[in-house]
């Protein structure tokens, strides 16, 4: 990874960024072989600040809605061309840009059958803009344009089920995965890449501005929404619930309490029920509780 | 060789031609005919390249922007509604600098919904930096794709290009067209070698974030090469007369009788066409009348028609296009054209018509020539029918 | 005519940090490293170069001082420490 980086260092990004690790670990798993279509966001934002570039990679940015069809484009040209067998192609973007105004794209890609992985980075807000409410932001999160206050406990809305989505199209392969699990990141990235055809991977990524906490705990914010059951880790293949991790579940006022943008929640007991009934219900959905004679994950 | 066929299908044939590597379009109406015959070439071999049916237009110019990126000639075509739907990528496309070549088949903007033919949807795109160029006819619509993807292509150049061909009146009629041949073509336009390109061999970024210390020179940069491209048109032009032996001049107007005119119709598309028989009716009864046809609308050919109008002491621009609340664009683009200058027309009336379809007769162009008197009409419409409207809102 | 249009990273040598790194930076102690690359996978800038054990080592120019590699280094073998202590890496 030293020798020739595909993600140099030198980018814009924020101290302790958890999308800046994601993209570093995705673009290593897929290597130097590789072409990018990136959606306008933080990413293309920090990482292609003209006449910067930290992308050892070719690697394309159109608008905020299209990296899914660009990709098309690049990967239609590539077979034209008699490279795609030899040429990755991975579309990406953060929450917004792929489940608001980029599911269009993304569902017209999936339905062609494109050989693309199409990676979310799932901030669960439009961070680049200052952090206004997505369509992916949980329930009950405090955002700019979902704030906190006398008539509102914040986002009203349940997280919108983009992998879930994707998945009903039946393509070869989905997966979520986090920043908080970097080797679980690349396996998934790898596999997805030796599957011919469209996948989509979602990746949990802490944003320490947005979801104001401190720089250096981007790991355990990573976990702890995963060991809540908040986050959790799948994989689906052709439309089928094909993997899980499992967890120990903790409750959910573990990971809220660890961010300012739920900290309007803390002296709520109504609410924190609601938050917990969300993590209650993937844990029963995905059946991600570890049974209890099953040695340590 | 002559063929008679409609306009749509002679289109897709000149594009099998250019042998696209990537097509990518989403049906409306009046282009659908191109995209169809296109899928049906690539669907039974005749044309080696990647059909990509998308889900919306913005999607369609997409991929057709990702696949040039990737070194690879593309093609896409559409409309009215399709065109506006995919304003952000065309803007993009030219920002840039990737040689797609589109055909526009002219149709008007909703609301209210109308599939029938205006120039209202290219003519609201003029910003862009895109080419913009007009046929007349078929042969015209036809020769100009072989001539966009040689003009986009060339290596000083670098943008894309738009050709605008009246819906239905020219994609659905039929006419007598001169199919260039495969060789004739492979000699007028080689095949397309990008200056940068998305490649694992070489890899770069395209794209790029650009704060206020770095953007306005791109911009800069497009309007000059616009400047520039005024010549290379009469280059290409010239090219394509040896090798087709159809003559375009400038590729910039077309002067119809204009030299002794006393009273010149400045239009373009394929009203010129219409415009055109009566002015040999009129001349035949001695009356000094002239065409001025715009080709290249972008970029907009000042000095030229300067050259064409000024001694013409009265003119007439009639537009099929209107920007609500001002003017007609052509209008107002040929009277900048005379501003501030020594010579000039001393009447320059501006008339807007053919919205929405409304077919434009041989009587509206008398009407026009009537109506262009020393007294200059600033702005109207022409055939309207004022029983339809009413001042107040009411059933 | 062409203006700013496409940049390749051989030409590009982003931009430093400067003193806009947090009030720490990572030290690390190469006492007990096993060299297990969780400090290189995990930092954001990739500004952490290693192979063997006890022998990592962090580009200060372009570290931003996030304290990942502190927090995931299963030895506890790198420290934060404030950015005025004196030190052999500065």
């Amino acid at each position: 990874m030293e020798n020739s980086p595909l993600f140099k260092c030198g980018h814009t990004a924020c101290a302790g960024c958890g999308q800046a690790v994601a993209a570093r670990l995705v673009i290593e798993a897929s290597g130097a072989n590789t072409i990018i279509a990136n959606s306008t966001g933080c990413l293309e934002v920090f990482s292609t600040k003209y006449p910067e570039t930290a992308w050892g990679v070719p690697w394309i940015h159109s608008l905020f809605e299209n990296s899914a069809a660009v990709a098309s484009g690049i990967e239609a040209a590539l077979i034209y061309l008699g490279k795609k067998d030899t040429t990755n192609v991975i579309a990406q973007g953060g929450d917004g840009s792929t489940g608001d105004i980029g599911l269009q794209a993304i569902s017209g890609m999936l339905e062609r059958g494109h050989d693309i992985l199409y990676v979310c980075y799932d901030n669960e807000a439009y961070m680049n803009t200052g952090v206004q409410r997505s369509g992916l932001t949980p329930f009950d999160t405090n955002t700019t344009t979902s704030p906190a206050g006398g008539l509102s406990s914040g986002n009203l809305r349940p997280k919108k089920p983009v992998p879930e989505i994707c998945a009903a199209h039946g393509i070869p392969y989905v997966a979520t995965a986090s920043a908080g699990f970097p080797q679980d990141l690349t396996r998934k990235v790898k596999k997805a890449i030796s599957i011919k055809g469209p996948k989509y991977i979602q990746v949990h990524v802490p944003c320490p501005l947005g979801w104001r906490h401190e720089s250096n705990q981007m790991l355990p914010v990573a976990k702890m929404a995963v060991e809540t059951g908040l986050y959790p880790l799948f994989e689906y293949e052709f439309g089928v619930l094909s993997a899980r991790k499992q967890i120990a579940p903790k409750p959910v006022e573990e990971y809220l309490k660890m961010q300012g943008r739920f900290k309007h929640l803390l002296n709520n007991p109504t609410e924190i029920k609601k938050v917990q009934d969300v993590a209650d219900n993937n844990i029963k959905k995905y059946n991600l509780k570890l049974e209890a004679q099953a040695p340590g994950v | 060789m002559k063929e008679f066929l409609e306009g749509s299908h002679a289109i897709a044939e000149i594009v099998k031609s250019c042998q696209p590597g990537v097509i990518s379009a989403y049906p409306i109406t009046p282009q659908t005919h191109i995209v169809e015959d296109l899928a049906q070439m690539v669907s039974s071999g005749e044309l080696k390249s990647q059909f990509v049916n998308v889900e919306s237009e913005h999607s369609a110019a997409s991929v057709v922007l990702g696949g040039s990126a990737t070194g690879v000639r593309v093609y896409t075509a559409t409309s009215s509604q399709g065109l506006f739907y995919m304003q952000e990528v065309v803007f993009n496309i030219a920002g840039m600098r990737l040689p797609v070549v589109m055909t526009c088949a002219n149709r008007a903007i909703s609301a209210p919904i109308n599939i029938w033919n205006d120039q209202q949807d290219s003519i609201s795109l003029r910003d862009a930096g895109w080419f913009q160029i007009y046929a007349e006819d078929n042969q015209e619509a036809v020769d100009f794709h072989l001539i966009a993807y040689r003009l986009a292509e060339d290596k000083r150049v670098l943008l894309p290009v738009m050709v605008c061909m009246d819906g239905f009146i020219l994609t659905h009629g039929m006419e007598t067209v001169d199919m260039p041949e495969q060789d004739k073509v492979n000699k007028f336009l080689p095949s397309y070698k990008p200056l940068y390109k998305l490649d694992t061999a070489d890899p770069m970024s395209m794209g790029l974030l650009a704060d206020p210390d770095y953007y306005m020179e791109t911009r800069f940069a497009i309007q000059e090469t616009m400047r520039e491209s005024i010549g290379y048109l009469s280059e290409i032009s010239k090219e394509f007369n040896n090798v087709f032996g159809r003559d375009y001049k400038d590729l910039l107007v077309e002067e119809y009788q204009v030299k002794d005119a006393e009273k010149v119709i400045v239009a373009m598309g394929s009203v010129c066409g219409t415009i055109k028989e009566v002015v040999d009716e009129q001349r035949a009864k001695g009356k000094k009348v002239g065409l001025l046809r715009i080709i290249s609308y972008r970029p907009f050919p000042y000095a030229r028609i300067y050259e064409a109008l000024k001694d013409v002491p009265k003119v007439a621009v009639l537009d099929k296009s209107v920007s609500l609340g001002a003017y007609a664009p052509i209008a107002v683009e040929i009277k900048s054209t005379f501003f501030g200058k020594k010579k000039g027309p001393k009447v320059i009336s501006s008339f807007v018509g053919g919205l929405g379809g409304r077919d434009i007769t041989l009587e509206t162009i008398h009407e026009v020539f009537r109506r262009l008197t020393v007294k200059e009409v600033n702005f109207d419409f022409v055939d309207l029918k004022p029983e339809l409207l009413k001042e107040e809102y009411g059933e | 005519m062409f203006g700013p249009l496409t940049v390749k990273p051989k030409n590009s040598k982003g931009d430093k940090t400067g003193s806009w790194r947090t009030l720490l930076r990572p030290h690390y102690l190469h006492k007990n490293c096993i060299a297990c690359k969780m400090c290189l996978m995990i930092c954001p800038e990739g500004c952490v170069s290693g192979k063997e054990k006890n022998a990592f080592s962090v580009d200060y120019t372009f570290c931003k001082g996030c304290g990942l590699c502190a927090d995931i280094c299963p030895k506890k073998d790198i420290t934060m420490i404030s950015e005025e202590s004196k030190s052999e890496e500065s």
